[in-house]
């Protein structure tokens, strides 16, 4: 269907365009900017009249609980919840149960993806049998069923040998290599970051140099093996500092963030609010603004929403017990707008971290708007503000540490390969 | 943020923490137990305020004293007691925390005294109760532990009369303690103007200072002068969670002996909130010396456990 976005704000980082110009679809690809082709006919007109328009989000972690864990949220409802939040990509961690770890699981998900047509999904292989940290997937296997990185999610890899030999296996093949900093023994049993609010509410503490233990022995390994290395989900100041050191040294490591760690403190705890149980812990004050300044000045590629629907039996325990995780496919936008206005930052170069970065993480063409790209495209009304209120979240997971904050910014339409996928 | 422990008038509600805790509700609770007690500080009087009403002890993680404390604290003031050890035993058979709360609250309870081993639970509990329902929290993990620290300022104030002229030390694991956090909550909030931790680095929590105490490493430097001991229980596993090496060596370093207490002011108070370990935190010749009030601070226990009872249901009856 030919489609003709009118009168929109466009704003695609990848070709630095941020304009009043329209936007031209035809046979699922981007015909057009600016001026419609040659003998170009509109089948279906969107008015972007004050929307912004720009490429569909790109999710670098979202779990979406299939297979095996159905009971906290499905392909259905959490790809409802995507699109809803103007994400058209994204790439899912192999902590399922089973885990990613055989190729026919990969391919089923991915056929269930594609059978939905709602948002492409470009899982993440585990790096270990069943995570286990012990022996190598069959990652050439993984990769031909459409795995785009290999990852352990948030399970330990204790054994640094087994570790440099999943990187230097990686490497071999051109493979990525996602992985989460902790040094597990440092982090055994704690639930919040070891700082101020810890010491108060008498929490199990996770201090920060397990992040940069961790950390300096994965960019000492990314050094040695040559493997493709990004660093999840850092949440420390110090860990910050070491990635920037790193890529200033000429190391190609990428990095990203969630966009709970972007927001929140540890003091956001409060009384105990199960909500900002989350992995790995909200730190202090100092390390968010290093976050956010990180995010800033490209030292962080990356804001993710680190979407972890959990159900709420699971949720309803005191903290320590309460499942860890926040949904937040809903909020990435909003959220990744909000941290923009807070610091001031232009939207073509805030919107980067949620389009062309991540996908370029992921090595897939999307998330731009160039002539004969995919057409995937979320248009937002970015003077639409509305109070989040978990019960009206598509996402099955409805736990979330911005439970009644003011947000601005909301999805009017995404579209799919063409096709309009959510409309509001 | 509101008070968890506050209803909307500014009055307790429940009783979760000394954190945050109005520093007149607190002298009120401590008034209102000196009334429970002789000029002795000895005889407790059995009276009518919780006639008809029903108190729970809802004991997720066993502990006999303090669970009988609160026993006799609610039976003396006339309410019908119930006592529930439910250990681990229900959340086994599958029922959820929150499951066992509703069944206990349609059981028609007028309070929950509530000890759970996560920090946070009471906090929990209290969120999840019917709204005319008290909450006490009888200790929470690492977390709280209000009505010991209560009745240790109780017992300070029964001895020093005054809190603004102290010097307090509390001494030992505080990282696991939820005693030591509620005391300190307790005395920054009646205005004692130094409080001091003495411990290894390994049980004291990250930025500690931040909670308002001055941090010492040395007992002889950390009891000079102060008119306050406050020792916390060593549990026996942090012998093999690799923070100290034995018993010994930190009864060495740590314990509480005479020639250690000698440092304190001459009128120094000691105090413990049991179970004793002799010969590990604390000396038998200090525990049972001239200084100590460790049995006192039982005695006062009852009494505050009754003030806070009284003053959450028995009022508005």
């Amino acid at each position: 269907m030919n489609i003709h976005i009118k009168n929109g704000r466009l704003i695609d980082p990848k070709n630095n365009i941020d304009a009043q110009q329209d936007v031209f679809i035809a046979e699922r690809r981007i015909a057009a900017i600016g001026k419609a082709p040659q003998g170009f006919v509109a089948e279906q007109v969107i008015d972007a009249g004050g929307l912004v328009v720009m490429p569909g989000l790109v999710d670098v972690a979202a779990r979406l609980r299939e297979p095996g864990y159905e009971y906290k949220a499905t392909l259905e409802s959490e790809m409802t919840a995507a699109v809803a939040g103007g994400v058209t990509s994204l790439s899912c961690p192999p902590d399922t149960d089973p885990p990613l770890d055989e190729p026919g699981l990969v391919e089923m998900l991915k056929h269930r993806a594609r059978s939905l047509n709602q948002c492409r999904v470009f899982p993440a292989g585990a790096l270990t049998y069943g995570l286990k940290g012990a022996e190598l997937t069959e990652m050439i296997e993984l990769a031909e069923a459409g795995c785009k990185a290999f990852s352990q999610a948030d399970a330990p890899l204790t054994d640094t040998r087994v570790l440099m030999r999943a990187m230097q296996y990686a490497a071999t093949f051109g493979y990525r290599v996602w992985l989460r900093p902790q040094d597990s023994f440092l982090a055994r049993d704690g639930v919040a970051h070891d700082g101020e609010v810890a010491a108060r509410l008498g929490l199990p503490a996770i201090p920060v140099v397990a992040e940069t233990i961790a950390l300096a022995t994965m960019l000492q390994l990314a050094r040695e093996t040559g493997a493709i290395l990004h660093i999840c989900r850092i949440s420390s100041a110090a860990g910050v500092e070491m990635v920037r050191a790193a890529k200033q040294q000429g190391l190609a490591v990428t990095c990203d963030v969630s966009m709970n760690h972007v927001h929140l403190t540890e003091t956001d705890i409060g009384y105990f609010d199960a909500n900002c149980h989350l992995v790995p812990p909200l730190r202090s004050q100092r390390d968010r603004e290093a976050l956010r300044a990180g995010l800033l000045d490209g030292t962080i590629d990356a804001v993710c929403s680190d979407h972890s629907p959990v159900d709420d039996d699971a949720k309803q325990l005191p903290f320590a017990e309460a499942e860890a995780g926040a949904t937040g496919l809903e909020l990435l936008l909003p959220l990744v707008l909000k941290w923009a206005e807070q610091e001031k930052a232009p939207l073509l170069d805030a919107l980067s971290r949620v389009t062309i970065n991540p996908a370029q993480l992921l090595g897939q063409k999307v998330g731009h708007l160039s002539v004969g790209a995919h057409a995937d495209i979320c248009i937002f009304d970015p003077k639409a503000s509305w109070k989040v209120e978990p019960a009206a979240l598509k996402s099955q997971g409805k736990n979330t540490p911005f439970n009644g904050y003011e947000m601005q910014g909301r999805v009017r339409y995404t579209l799919l390969d063409g096709q309009v996928v959510y409309q509001r | 943020m509101k008070n968890p422990q506050l209803n909307k008038n500014g009055e307790l509600q429940h009783l979760l923490t000394t954190e945050g805790l109005p520093v007149k509700i607190v002298r009120d609770i401590l008034d209102r137990a000196a009334t429970f007690l002789d000029a002795d500080g000895r005889e407790i009087k059995k009276v009518p305020l919780l006639h008809g009403k029903s108190v729970f002890n809802v004991f997720f993680e066993n502990s006999t004293r303090t669970r009988t404390t609160f026993e006799i604290a609610a039976k003396r003031l006339s309410a019908d007691v119930v006592n529930l050890n439910i250990g681990s035993s229900s959340t086994s058979k599958g029922e959820t925390l929150l499951d066992t709360v509703g069944n206990l609250c349609a059981m028609h309870a007028d309070m929950f005294v509530v000890r759970h081993a996560q920090s946070g639970a009471a906090h929990f509990i209290a969120r999840h109760v019917a709204p005319d329902v008290h909450v006490i929290n009888a200790g929470d993990g690492r977390h709280a532990h209000p009505t010991q620290a209560l009745l240790d300022m109780y017992t300070i104030r029964h001895y020093k009369k005054e809190f603004h002229n102290l010097r307090v030390a509390i001494v030992g694991d505080v990282l696991h303690s939820r005693v030591a956090r509620s005391q300190i909550h307790a005395l920054t909030t009646l205005g004692v103007p130094e409080v001091r931790v003495i411990a290894p680095k390994t049980l004291l929590p990250a930025m500690v200072e931040n909670l308002g105490v001055q941090v010492y490493h040395d007992m002889a430097q950390g009891l000079k002068d102060v008119d306050v001991v406050m020792m916390l229980r060593l549990q026996n596993e942090r012998m093999t969670g690799a923070l100290l090496p034995s018993a010994q060596e930190y009864f060495k370093y740590y314990g509480l002996t005479q020639e250690r207490l000698a440092l304190a002011k001459q009128d120094a108070i000691v105090m413990h909130p049991g179970p004793m370990n002799r010969g590990v935190e604390i000396d038998s010749s200090v525990a049972d010396g001239a200084h100590s009030v460790i049995l006192p601070q039982v005695t006062f226990g009852i009494a505050v456990r009754m003030a806070v009872m009284s003053m959450l249901a028995g009022a508005k009856a």
